[in-house]
C-alpha cells in the first residue's frame, strides 16, 4: 500500500487502541462494580434502555474494534497466509462492516 | 586438551550439517573454529570474514540457533557441552556452507533511500551540527551500523513477509532522516512508510537483543513510525 494508505492505518489502530483501552477499563470497571450483591438482565435493561449515554459509549467502542480489529488481521494474513492485494482489502472491509452491524445491533438490543 | 564437536551447515538450502572435530584453544572465538576446519579439515568450506575485528560486518552466521558476528563471539561463551552448531544466517539464500547471498538485504537499505543526498556543493562551508542537537544525538544513536545481517537474519517479520524492508535498512534510513545536511526527507519517508515498511514492524525487539553493535533498530523504526504520521497529519507525506 501506499506510504499515505500505511501510515493513515498505522495511526488509526493506535488511536483505536488508545480508545478500546479505554472502553474495556470502565466497561470491566462498570461491570465489576454493578455486578456487586447480583444483578438481573432486567436490572441492566432497566439502566440502558433510553440511555443516550450508554448508548453513545458503546456505540464508541464498537466503532473502535471495527476499526482495530481488521486492522490486525491485515497484519495477520500478510504474514502468515500469504494474503494480500485488492481480494485482502475486500474482505477486511466486509469483515468491518460485520462488525459494525453485529455490534450496533447489539447496543441498539440494550438501549432502545 | 580438550576437543570441540562442531556441526557445520554444507552446500546449500537443501544441505546437511557435518560435524568436525577441532581441538579447543584459549580466548578461541567463533571465527577460529570456521578458520580452523578450512585450514585444517576441510579446504572446500565456504565462509567468509574480513577484518576479525568487529569493523567489516561479514562474518556474522547462526551459532547454536542464534545470530551472531563470529570474530568477536568466544566459544567458551556459547559453545554448549563442548559442542557448536554453526550455520548461515536465516532470512537469506544460502550461496553454500556459511556463505549467504546478502544482495536483498542491501537492495532494502536502497529501497529504504539509505543514500545520502547532499544539499551543499564543495564551495559551501562545512555544515555545522551541535552535538547535542537532538537529530544529531538520534543519529548517533544509530549510526555504528556495520551491515552484519544480524538484525535481519533475527526479525520474524523479515520471515513472515519477504517484503518487508528490515531492521538495518529501516535504522539507516532514521540516520538520515535526522540528518539536517540531507535533502531528500520527503522521498525517504514515503519510501520506508510504503509497503511493508516501518509500520510492519511489530516492535518484536529481537534486533535490538541481537545487534551485537548494541543498536536499537526498534527505536529507530518506532522514530520513523512517529515521523512518518507527523508528515501524514501535516499533509507532507
Ligand atoms: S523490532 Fe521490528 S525490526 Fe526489530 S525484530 Fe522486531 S519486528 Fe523486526
Ligand atoms: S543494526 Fe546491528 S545487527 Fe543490524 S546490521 Fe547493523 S550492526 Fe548488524
Ligand atoms: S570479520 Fe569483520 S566483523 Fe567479524
Amino acid at each position: 500500500m501506499s506510504a499515505r494508505g500505511e501510515t493513515t492505518l498505522w495511526i488509526a489502530q493506535r488511536a483505536s487502541a488508545a480508545v478500546l483501552a479505554l472502553c474495556v477499563a470502565v466497561h470491566i470497571g462498570v461491570m465489576v462494580y454493578a455486578v456487586q450483591g447480583g444483578l438481573s438482565a432486567a436490572e441492566i435493561l432497566a439502566r440502558t434502555r433510553g440511555s443516550a449515554g450508554w448508548a453513545a459509549f458503546y456505540g464508541v467502542f464498537v466503532a473502535a474494534v471495527a476499526v482495530h480489529v481488521p486492522i490486525g488481521l491485515r497484519a495477520v494474513a500478510v504474514e502468515w497466509l500469504g494474503w494480500r492485494g485488492r481480494s485482502l482489502g475486500v474482505a477486511l472491509h466486509l469483515f468491518a462492516a460485520l462488525l459494525l452491524a453485529l455490534g450496533l445491533r447489539a447496543v441498539w438490543a440494550v438501549v432502545a | 586438551m580438550s576437543v570441540l564437536q562442531v556441526d557445520v551447515w554444507r552446500g546449500r538450502e537443501d544441505g546437511r550439517f557435518q560435524r568436525f572435530e577441532v581441538p579447543r584453544a584459549e580466548s578461541q572465538t567463533v571465527l577460529d573454529v570456521v578458520t580452523y576446519i578450512q585450514r585444517h579439515l576441510e579446504p572446500a568450506l565456504a565462509y567468509r570474514f574480513a577484518c576479525r575485528v568487529g569493523m567489516c560486518g561479514s562474518c556474522a552466521m547462526t551459532v547454536n540457533g542464534v545470530a551472531r558476528w563470529t570474530c568477536r563471539t568466544h566459544v567458551a561463551r556459547v559453545a554448549r557441552d563442548g559442542r557448536l552448531e554453526i550455520g548461515p544466517l536465516a532470512n537469506l539464500p544460502v550461496i553454500r556452507d556459511l556463505a549467504t547471498d546478502m544482495r536483498e538485504f542491501f537492495d532494502k537499505w536502497a529501497r529504504a533511500q539509505g543514500q545520502f543526498a547532499p544539499t551543499a556543493t564543495r564551495r559551501d562551508e562545512p555544515a555545522r551540527v551541535a552535538p547535542q542537537s537532538p537529530g544529531r544525538a538520534a543519529a548517533d544513536a544509530a549510526i555504528e551500523c556495520i551491515g552484519c545481517g544480524v538484525c535481519y537474519a533475527s526479525c520474524d517479520v523479515v520471515a513472515w513477509n519477504r517484503d518487508y524492508l528490515g531492521p538495518a535498512a529501516l535504522n539507516r534510513a532514521w540516520t538520515l532522516v535526522n540528518d539536517v545536511r540531507d535533502g531528500a526527507r520527503g522521498a525517504r519517508l514515503r519510501a520506508v512508510a510504503a509497503g511493508a515498511g516501518c509500520h510492519a514492524c511489530h516492535t518484536h525487539m529481537s534486533c535490538t537483543e541481537r545487534c551485537p553493535k548494541r543498536l536499537s533498530p526498534t527505536a529507530s523504526i518506532a522514530g520513523l513510525k512517529r515521523a512518518t504520521a507527523a508528515a501524514l497529519l501535516k499533509g507532507e507525506l
